[in-house]
C-alpha cells in the first residue's frame, strides 16, 4: 500500500481537505481582519461574533421564514454588513483617534455583547443545519472522496478572496482604498469620501464574516460559541500573515489551514497548538508578519 | 461676487491640540493671481494652506472661497468645490503605483488637463508610470504631486515648497508650468522657501511671521522692498 511517511494517501488527502476548509474559513476571516485594520486602524475583536450571527441568521431563515441556503448566501452578508455599519457609526467612528486599545476592547464587550444574546435565547448546545441537497454527496476523484460541500465552501472562499484580492489592487476604488489606508488626511484633501470609504470597509469586512458564518453553518454546528472558538486561530494567522496585508491573510489563513490538516496526520497531538508555535517563531524571526511591512 | 473675492481669508485662528499656531491671518487672492507666501521656517505657511483645506484640527474665523464659506466643511467637501494641494511633504503613496497617484484625485470640474497632456508636460512620468510611486527620484516625486492636481480641474491651486531639494532644471521646468498655468486663468497660492522662484511668479508677495500677515508687496514694489525682505526672511 503507497503513502507517505506510512500514512496512506487517502487518509492523507482528506486531512488536506479539511485543511483547505479550514483555511478557507480562516482566509475569509482574516481578510475581513485585514480590511478593517487597514482602514479603521481597529483590531475587530467582534468578527468571531459577527462570523456566528451569519450563521445564525441563516438558521433562523430557514427555521422561521423558509429561506433557503441560496438565498441566505446572497442576504446574510448584506445584513451582517448593515449590522457593522451601524455599529460604525454609532460606535466606531469615535475611537479613531485614539490607541488601538480602545477600538479592542470595544469589540471584545460588543463580541460579547451578541454572544450573550444569542446564549440567551438558543443554548449553548449545537443547532444542526442541513447541507443543501444540490451540494450532498461526494465526487469520487479516484484516489479520494471528495464531499461536494467541502469542495463548494473551498471554491466559494477562494473566489471571493481573489475577487476582493482583484477590487483592492486592480482597480480605482480599490486604489481610493488603499490610498484612504495609507493616508487618509490627504485623501480626504483630494476630495474623496473617506470616511464614507471607512463606514463600508467596515461593512464589507464584517459582511465577510457573516458570508464565513453561512458557509460554515452546515459545516460546524450552528452554536453561539462557534465564533469564539475559531477567532482565536484566526487572529493568529493575522498576526502570522502580517497586520493589514491583504494578500498576506488570503495566503496565510489557507496555508495555516493546511498545516494544521497536516499535522493532524502526522503529529496528532500538535494540531491544536501548530498555529501557534508558527506564529512564536515567525513573531521572533520577523516581528511584523510573513506579509507586513516593517515600520 | 466680483474678481477681488475669489479666495478671502478673515481672521484664521489655527491650532494643532493645544498650540495656537495662527492668529488672525487675513489674505485676499484674486482670481488667476499668483500669490506667495514667504516667512521663516516655522512661521504658519503650511498651516495656513492646512487650514483653508480643513486639515488643521481647530480653526476659526472665515476662509471665503468663491462665495463660499469653508470653515465647518470637511476636507473632501473643499476639495470638491475645485482646491487642488501639492503638499509639503509630496504625499506620493508608496501603496499606488505612478500612475494610480496620477489618476487618485477625482476630477472636481472641468476644464482638467488630460493624462496625454499630463505625459506631454513631463514624459519623466509618462516612463515611470507603472513604478511604485515612492520608488521615483525627489524631482519625479515633485513633478508627480504638482501634475496630479492638474488632472483634476480644480481652478485654486494651493503649492507647498514645490522647488524645494530639486535639481535647478526641474525648478526652471516648475516655474515655466506655474507661468503656464498663470497664463490659463488658474490662481496659485505658492508658499515657498526660495525667494529667487517665487519672485517672478508671484503677482504678490505675502511675508508670514509667527501666525500674521506682516507685510503685502506687490510685484512692482519688489525692487524698493528687497532690503526688507532680506531682513525678515533671513535670506
Ligand atoms: N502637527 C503639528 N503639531 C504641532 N505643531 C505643529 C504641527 N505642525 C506644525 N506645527 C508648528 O506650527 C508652526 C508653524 O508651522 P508651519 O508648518 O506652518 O511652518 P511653515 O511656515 O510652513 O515653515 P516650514 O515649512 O519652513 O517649517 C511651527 O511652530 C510648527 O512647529
Ligand atoms: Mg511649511
Amino acid at each position: 500500500m503507497s503513502g507517505l511517511f506510512g500514512v496512506p494517501w487517502p487518509a492523507l488527502m482528506g486531512q488536506l481537505m479539511l485543511g483547505l476548509v479550514n483555511g478557507s474559513f480562516y482566509a475569509i476571516l482574516s481578510l475581513g481582519l485585514a480590511v478593517i485594520f487597514g482602514m479603521l486602524n481597529i483590531i475587530n475583536f467582534a468578527h468571531g461574533a459577527l462570523y456566528m450571527m451569519g450563521a445564525f441568521l441563516a438558521w433562523m431563515g430557514l427555521r422561521y421564514w423558509g429561506i433557503g441556503y441560496g438565498w441566505a448566501l446572497l442576504l446574510v452578508p448584506v445584513l451582517v454588513g448593515i449590522v457593522g455599519i451601524v455599529i460604525e457609526r454609532a460606535f466606531l467612528q469615535w475611537l479613531y483617534r485614539l490607541d488601538h486599545l480602545y477600538g479592542l476592547l470595544l469589540t471584545f464587550g460588543l463580541a460579547l455583547i451578541i454572544e450573550g444574546l444569542f446564549r440567551h435565547q438558543y443554548g449553548v448546545s449545537g443547532l444542526p443545519y442541513e447541507i443543501p441537497a444540490p451540494l450532498t454527496g461526494a465526487f469520487n476523484l479516484g484516489f479520494m472522496f471528495l464531499p461536494r460541500y467541502r469542495a463548494w465552501v473551498i471554491a466559494v472562499s477562494l473566489s471571493v478572496c481573489l475577487g476582493t484580492w482583484i477590487v483592492i489592487e486592480k482597480t480605482r476604488l480599490g486604489a481610493y482604498l488603499r490610498a484612504a489606508t495609507e493616508n487618509p488626511r490627504l485623501t480626504a484633501a483630494f476630495g474623496i469620501n473617506v470616511p464614507l470609504l471607512v463606514t463600508l470597509a467596515y461593512g464589507f469586512g464584517v459582511g465577510l464574516a457573516g458570508l464565513a458564518g453561512v458557509l460554515a453553518a452546515p459545516v460546524f454546528q450552528v452554536n453561539p460559541l462557534m465564533g469564539s472558538n475559531l477567532i482565536i486561530v484566526v487572529f493568529a494567522v493575522v498576526v502570522i500573515g502580517g497586520m493589514g496585508s491583504i494578500l498576506g491573510s488570503i495566503v496565510t489563513g489557507i496555508g495555516l489551514g493546511v498545516i494544521e490538516g497536516l499535522s493532524k496526520v502526522f503529529y496528532p497531538e500538535a494540531s491544536a497548538t501548530v498555529v501557534f508555535v508558527v506564529m512564536a517563531l515567525v513573531l521572533m524571526l520577523r516581528p511584523a508578519g510573513l506579509f507586513g511591512r516593517e515600520q | 461676487m466680483s474678481a477681488a473675492e475669489y479666495l478671502r481669508i478673515t481672521g484664521l485662528h489655527a491650532f494643532y491640540g493645544e498650540s495656537h499656531i495662527l492668529h488672525g491671518v487675513d489674505l485676499d487672492v484674486r482670481r488667476g493671481e499668483c500669490v506667495s507666501l514667504l516667512g521663516r521656517n516655522g512661521a504658519g505657511r503650511t498651516t495656513t494652506l492646512r487650514a483653508i483645506l480643513g486639515l488643521i484640527g481647530r480653526r476659526t474665523g472665515s476662509v471665503m472661497f468663491n462665495g463660499r464659506e469653508l470653515i465647518g466643511l470637511p476636507p473632501h467637501r473643499i476639495a470638491r468645490l475645485g482646491v487642488g494641494y501639492c503638499p509639503e511633504e509630496r504625499g506620493i503613496y508608496a501603496s499606488l503605483s505612478c500612475e494610480e497617484n496620477l489618476l487618485l484625485p477625482p476630477r472636481v470640474a472641468g476644464g482638467g488637463l488630460t493624462l496625454e497632456a499630463i505625459y506631454d508636460l513631463f514624459p519623466n512620468l509618462h516612463e515611470r508610470r507603472r513604478s511604485q510611486g515612492t520608488r521615483l527620484s525627489g524631482g519625479e516625486q515633485q513633478m508627480l504631486a504638482v501634475a496630479r492636481i492638474l488632472r483634476t480641474g480644480a481652478r485654486l491651486l494651493l503649492l507647498d515648497e514645490v522647488s524645494e531639494g530639486l535639481a535647478p532644471v526641474i525648478v526652471t521646468k516648475l516655474a515655466e508650468v506655474i507661468r503656464t498655468l498663470r497664463a490659463s486663468d488658474y490662481t496659485v497660492v505658492l508658499v515657498e522657501q526660495n525667494f529667487r522662484f517665487a519672485a517672478p511668479l508671484a503677482d504678490r508677495m505675502v511675508v508670514i511671521e509667527r501666525g500674521r500677515v506682516a507685510a503685502v508687496i506687490a510685484q512692482h514694489e519688489l525692487d524698493s522692498k528687497r532690503d526688507f525682505l532680506q531682513e525678515v526672511l533671513g535670506v
